[in-house]
């Protein structure tokens, strides 16, 4: 019987949208880098492209937990303060205690990540805070028990111990480490996002919050979850920040939250949630890194990054905005135009 | 109309006298921890209730207090500015370099004002015309402006403001304890309480935030209210940064990092609902002086400045928390079911 | 015909009673469901079908009251719980997830998956899933993105999911409101594939055609309470009216006679793309023209462009003889334009304001010096359009949300009718409210007719169409598609136009003229 509904398979306009967003942020750093290429001939080269990785790794790590909770139509602000206090804390362990294995200490990091992440799920599971107000909130009660912590001191580089410290610099397969542990990051995200029930259940309750209740997913469970993982890569990232940085402050990571949602944002996560891959993270990461280090390369001052971070975030939501709302018209009149009589 | 006729025979057009009470039941709640908060100071150091300590006080927190005024009315409408502080920043380096420049004191300072105010239109345009959630819109004008701030004068200060200038943070008004600042504040909460409450503008503020479509279909001039409300943050911004100014005599790009906390944190202590629609002006100033008040006393203990902050976290969650409960028990519905 | 063999209920609900926040939403309801049935649930809005079908759904619980599964005591604390037990819901907002694929939503927490590694077979997946989707009927692709489909689709893809659970109930809400009369034949032929595998599916509608169409039984509810249960075939439309409404027909609308003025308002060949084309007619003082055609004709959106809310792309408009530019609800109002919306809760009323700020929201301005209020004229002014209106409250002061819809649409009418319009669009003004605040509503509409309001009035109730209405338009696809005189005008004439195809609008006036 032909159907009232009859169609031929449709060309599916927003998965050409979701690719086209990727494709728009390779054209982006291609043009970056054709066009810093000609002012700097440096940019081109293997250790540069090496720096700039090494710079977005833990940019990255941090950048798929947020995701993670940006996919829940939520947002996790305190994750830089998570990375200070992670950084301290294993920082000051791991200087008295310079015996400690680095593994342990990235478990240690890890696992206070989860418990101050914790802290935020229930805030907002629990105590129904709204995340953005949540995490306001323990972005300043963490970054003041950094300075707690660590009773006003630093820890630096000649307090850290050398195996600590080369945690993140030494090479496996001739690629660094902080790079693999990136790449298993994102590997492993995008595992559970893409081919699991409960990474398919993120994108349903952000996509559609009351109908994910009404379809039994466990919304408050996986709402706690997301916090739990993004606090635990979190944590996991202040170890290495440690590691890479030789040195603990007490404002370390201040203000880094802010770059890991515009790495989202760029990447094409969509702020109401429902919608993003990891890919698209790590391209906007990659983006972000490649402007961070042509702005070096062409001597602008780096007082110049923050200005930059805020007017790519406000680019991307705009030109999504813009598109979207095309696209949204565009189906609406042809899914009109296509009813039967 | 069938209404319930009062004792005089007139029909009860204004509500009866239980209700205000009923209302100020979370000023109240803030006048008895203001109170206990002054119990608890006074007892751990002498210092807190000499009077002259108490008006000195309040200038640490006035630049906030004076954000916290429209910040309150965006919040009623149902939005939020993240950007106030960098606005602060922007303001207060642009006319820091102006005047370095050569520029009279007083004109750079309106050139300030005016940065603030159009950083706040940028806001509202993009909130407005692209329909953008302020959320996402001043989170990465936050990172923008104070970013431009930075570009500007990089890690230098500014200093070598002229005394007639710094009397704006520093000074008293003539033959009275009371600080300049303080005076400022006192003068523009009036105008802000009448806005708010007395004016139509205010009761469109309360009515978008509420149920912004149903502004739409009355023929609320909604998007230019909201676009009125972000100027208003961004001048009253400026006028912060530039009080700052005043009072340390010399301006850095990282100037009021962090005000934006104490300033939601305040907002929504005072009773402002997070997601619009209710809230007080009253409220708000008390909410103000309780957390001049915390940070005052913890200052006085020298609990320094980063762990005071663990504090505003606390009560910026506990704020909402609590009066989540006290609704949910007063079975306050926002939109009735069916 | 379905085999209802079986003599035992595979779900029972008795004596349920629930409220919310002290308002009765149900009273001692009951309901028996066989399975193998369609089974209808009738009732005007506000008589509890929502709610009952919800605590089935274990959507809310019940006050009181139990529920009985194939004969054995149940409680259904969740969705997930009443899912486990066999029971599906279709909403008529459909529940999915607009950024996923039809596959996923149609299995989404059942996906298969390989046991050790909790992968996702995505291959079996959308093997199930198209096998489901075929199954109905329907050639969608499930890796189709649901955003962008149309509403029947939308719940095609629901019925695929209630049957991926193996559903032995499946509840449906008001299904057909949103499909056109093509889509509602598919509907009905599905449901009954569905009723022949033994599933008992429990049917809310409005349309009572339909319920004689495709329900085996149906089930009154009034205000809350169970008033009986009859097999279709063995009772008449005017029974099932009088058992929802509790009298008849007739007395409930005043008629009209009043003297036509000259034309408030002419549209010619107004058009927005994709929703509504070529729309042109007149609109005299003094006169009701009554817009009628199924929900998704396109009526409201018409109505909306008129005032400003969402403005046509061509078309012209002229307010008395004038052509004018209407781009938002501000350029309508001024034009003494009012429109009182279909939805009360979100576009009519601001529900945390009193009485008095909902009244006088849209006239502010007349209250305020510079931006101050007079409180004291602000309330006079409300006051005497509560008390014409005959709003019941405790005082203006009251919150509107705690008022009920009858009252509160008397609010919005009072709010309406004070910024002093010359034109008033009405879009269902008497959906959801109590009878005796219908027939205050007709009654005022002939009041203000005979006053020399031009009065344009949405309904989707015939009756009411009908009886109120001068001259009748009907509306089907977005095209005007008939016009009647009050004299020519049947229901039947009406629902030929409103369904009828555009080929055949031709023959079906034709048709209808001669009946």
């Amino acid at each position: 019987m032909a159907s009232v509904t009859e169609r031929a398979s449709r060309p599916n306009l927003l998965l050409l949208a979701a690719r086209f967003r990727e494709t728009g942020i390779v054209v982006v750093i291609l043009l970056i880098v054709a066009a810093v290429s000609l002012r700097t001939p440096y940019f081109l080269t293997p250790d540069n492209f090496r720096d700039i990785l090494l710079n977005i790794a833990i940019l990255s790590i941090v950048a798929l937990g947020q995701t993670m909770v940006i996919l829940t139509r939520s947002i996790d602000l305190s994750v830089g303060s998570i990375i200070g206090l992670s950084a301290m804390v294993v920082g000051l362990a791991v200087r008295d205690n310079p015996d400690l294995p680095p593994v342990l200490a990235l478990l240690m990091g890890i696992g206070l990540g989860m418990a101050l992440g914790g802290i935020n799920g229930l805030l907002v599971t629990l105590g129904r805070v709204p995340p953005i107000i949540a995490t306001l909130g323990t972005l300043s009660v963490y970054r003041g028990l950094v300075l707690v912590v660590s009773k006003g001191q630093w820890v630096d580089a000649y307090r850290l111990p050398a195996g600590f410290v080369q945690m993140s610099k030494s090479e496996a397969l001739g690629v660094p480490n902080l790079l693999l542990f990136a790449a298993a990051v994102a590997i492993g995200v995008a595992y559970f996002l893409g081919h699991t029930r409960l990474g398919r259940e993120i994108y349903a309750i952000g996509s559609n919050p009351t109908a994910a209740q009404l379809a039994g997913i466990p919304v408050s469970q996986v709402l706690f979850l997301v916090f739990v993982l993004s606090g635990a890569l979190a944590g996991g990232a202040g170890v290495l920040w440690a590691s890479r940085f030789a040195a603990v402050a007490n404002d370390t990571a201040s203000g880094f939250e802010l770059q890991t949602v515009a790495a989202a944002v760029v990447g094409g996560v969509n702020i109401f949630g429902g919608s993003g891959t990891v890919p698209g993270v790590l391209l906007g990461s990659l983006l972000l890194g490649i402007i961070a280090n042509a702005l070096t390369l062409v001597h602008i001052s780096p007082f110049w990054q923050l200005a930059v971070q805020g007017l790519v975030i406000l680019l991307a939501v705009v030109v999504d905005a813009l598109i979207s709302r095309r696209l949204q018209r565009a189906l609406a009149l042809r899914a009109r135009r296509m009813a039967p009589a | 109309m069938t209404m319930t006729p009062t004792a005089s025979g007139r029909t009860a057009a204004r509500e009866p006298s239980i209700l205000p009470t009923l209302l100020l039941r979370w000023e109240t709640l803030l006048i008895v921890l203001l109170l206990l908060g002054a119990v608890g100071n006074a007892y751990l150091s002498e210092n807190f209730l000499d009077v002259t300590n108490l008006f000195n006080m309040t200038v640490d927190f006035m630049e906030k207090s004076i954000i916290a005024l429209p910040m309150a009315l965006i919040i009623v409408s149902g939005n939020i500015d993240l950007s106030v502080a960098s606005t602060l920043a922007l303001s207060a380096i642009v006319m820091g370099v102006l005047f370095q420049a050569g520029w009279n004191v007083w004109l750079a300072s309106l050139a300030g004002l005016a940065v603030g105010a159009l950083a706040g239109l940028a806001n509202g345009l993009l909130v407005t015309r692209v329909r953008l959630p302020s959320l996402v819109v001043t989170l990465g004008t936050y990172a923008l402006y104070r970013g431009l701030a930075s570009a500007i004068v990089g890690d230098e200060a500014l200093s070598g403001f002229p005394d007639d200038f710094t009397t704006i943070g520093q000074g008293y008004l003539p033959g009275t304890p009371v600080p300049v600042p303080l005076a400022i504040f006192l003068v523009l909460v009036v105008p802000f309480a009448l806005l708010l409450h007395r004016t139509s503008f205010g009761r469109l503020v309360y009515a978008i935030g509420s149920n912004e479509e149903a502004c739409r279909f009355a023929g609320v001039a909604v998007d230019r209210i909201k676009v009125i409300l972000f100027v208003l943050a961004g001048l009253m911004s400026a006028l912060a940064g530039l009080m700052l100014n005043a009072r340390f005599g010399a301006t850095r790009a990282d100037v009021g990092a962090g005000f934006e906390l104490d300033v939601i944190t305040a907002v929504v202590l005072g009773g402002v609902d997070i997601f619009g629609g209710q809230g007080t002006i009253l409220g708000v100033v008390l909410a103000l002086f309780l957390i001049g008040e915390l940070r005052f006393g913890m200052s006085l203990n020298n609990v320094p400045a980063q762990v005071q902050t663990i504090a505003i976290g606390l009560l910026l969650i506990l704020a909402i928390i609590l009066p989540r409960l006290l609704r949910a028990r007063s079975g306050g519905r926002r939109v009735a079911s069916a | 015909m379905g085999e209802a063999a079986r003599a035992q209920p595979i779900l029972a609900l008795r004596d349920i009673s629930k409220a919310f926040a002290g308002v009765h939403a149900l009273e001692g309801a009951s309901l028996e469901v066989l399975p193998g049935e369609v089974h209808a649930l009738l009732g005007e809005n506000g008589a509890g079908k929502s709610t009952l079908v919800k605590i089935i759904a274990g959507v809310h619980q019940p006050d009181a009251g139990e529920i009985l599964w194939d004969g054995q005591p149940v409680h259904f604390p969740t969705p997930l719980a009443a899912q486990q037990h066999g029971i599906a819901a279709i909403y008529q907002e459909p529940a999915l997830f607009p950024d996923l694929d039809i596959a996923e939503n149609i299995l989404m927490g059942r996906q298969p998956m390989d046991p050790t590694t909790r992968r996702i077979r995505w291959g079996e997946l959308y093997a199930e899933a198209g096998r489901l989707l075929r199954s109905l009927g329907t050639s969608l692709d499930p890796r189709t993105r649901v955003r962008g489909l149309s509403m029947a689709d939308q719940q095609m893809v629901e019925i695929a999911k209630a049957l991926s659970m193996n559903a032995r109930v499946l509840l449906m809400d008001e299904p057909t409101s949103s499909l056109s009369l093509r889509e509602v034949d598919e509907l009905f032929r599905i449901m009954r594939r569905l009723r022949e595998l033994g599933t008992a599916i429990i049917f809310i509608s409005h349309r009572l055609e339909e319920v004689f169409e495709i329900a085996d039984r149906v089930t009154v509810l009034r205000d809350g309470r169970y008033v009986g249960t009859r097999r279709v075939s063995e009772v008449s439309s005017d029974q099932l009216i009088q058992m929802m409404v509790g009298r008849t027909l007739t007395t409930l609308f005043p008629k009209q006679e009043v003297p036509v003025g000259e034309v408030a308002l002419r549209v010619q060949g107004l058009t927005k793309v994709g929703v509504f084309s070529d729309i042109s007619f007149e609109l005299r003082r003094g006169e009701i023209l009554g817009l009628a055609g199924l929900v998704g004709a396109g009526r409201t959106d018409v109505a909306r462009a008129i005032f400003g809310v969402s403005p046509a792309d061509s078309g012209t408009i002229e307010v008395n003889g004038r052509p004018v530019q209407i781009r938002n609800p501000k350029d309508a109002l001024a034009l003494g334009i009012a429109y009182v919306p279909e939805d009360r809760q979100h576009h009519g009323l601001v529900l945390q304001l009193s009485i008095t700020q909902n009244v006088t929201l849209p006239i502010l301005e007349q209250f305020a010096t510079l931006g101050w209020v007079d409180r004291g004229a602000e309330q006079r002014e409300a006051k005497s359009w509560a008390e014409r209106m005959e709003v019941h409250a405790a005082g203006l002061w009251q919150k509107v949300r705690e008022l009920s819809g009858g009252n509160q649409q008397k609010v919005v009418l009072g709010k309406w009718l004070a910024t002093r319009p010359r034109i008033l669009i009405l879009d269902e003004p008497t959906r959801g409210i109590d009878v005796g605040t219908k027939a205050a509503v007709h009654q005022l509409m002939s009041t203000l007719a005979g006053q020399g309001m031009a009065i344009l009035l949405i309904s989707s109730e015939l009756p009411e169409v009908l009886s109120m209405s001068d001259r009748i338009l009907v509306m089907r696809e977005g095209r005007i598609t008939g016009r009647l005189t009050r004299a020519e005008a049947t229901q039947e004439r009406i629902m030929a136009y409103a369904t009828a195809s555009l080929n055949e609008v031709g023959t079906a006036a034709g048709s209808a003229a001669s009946q």
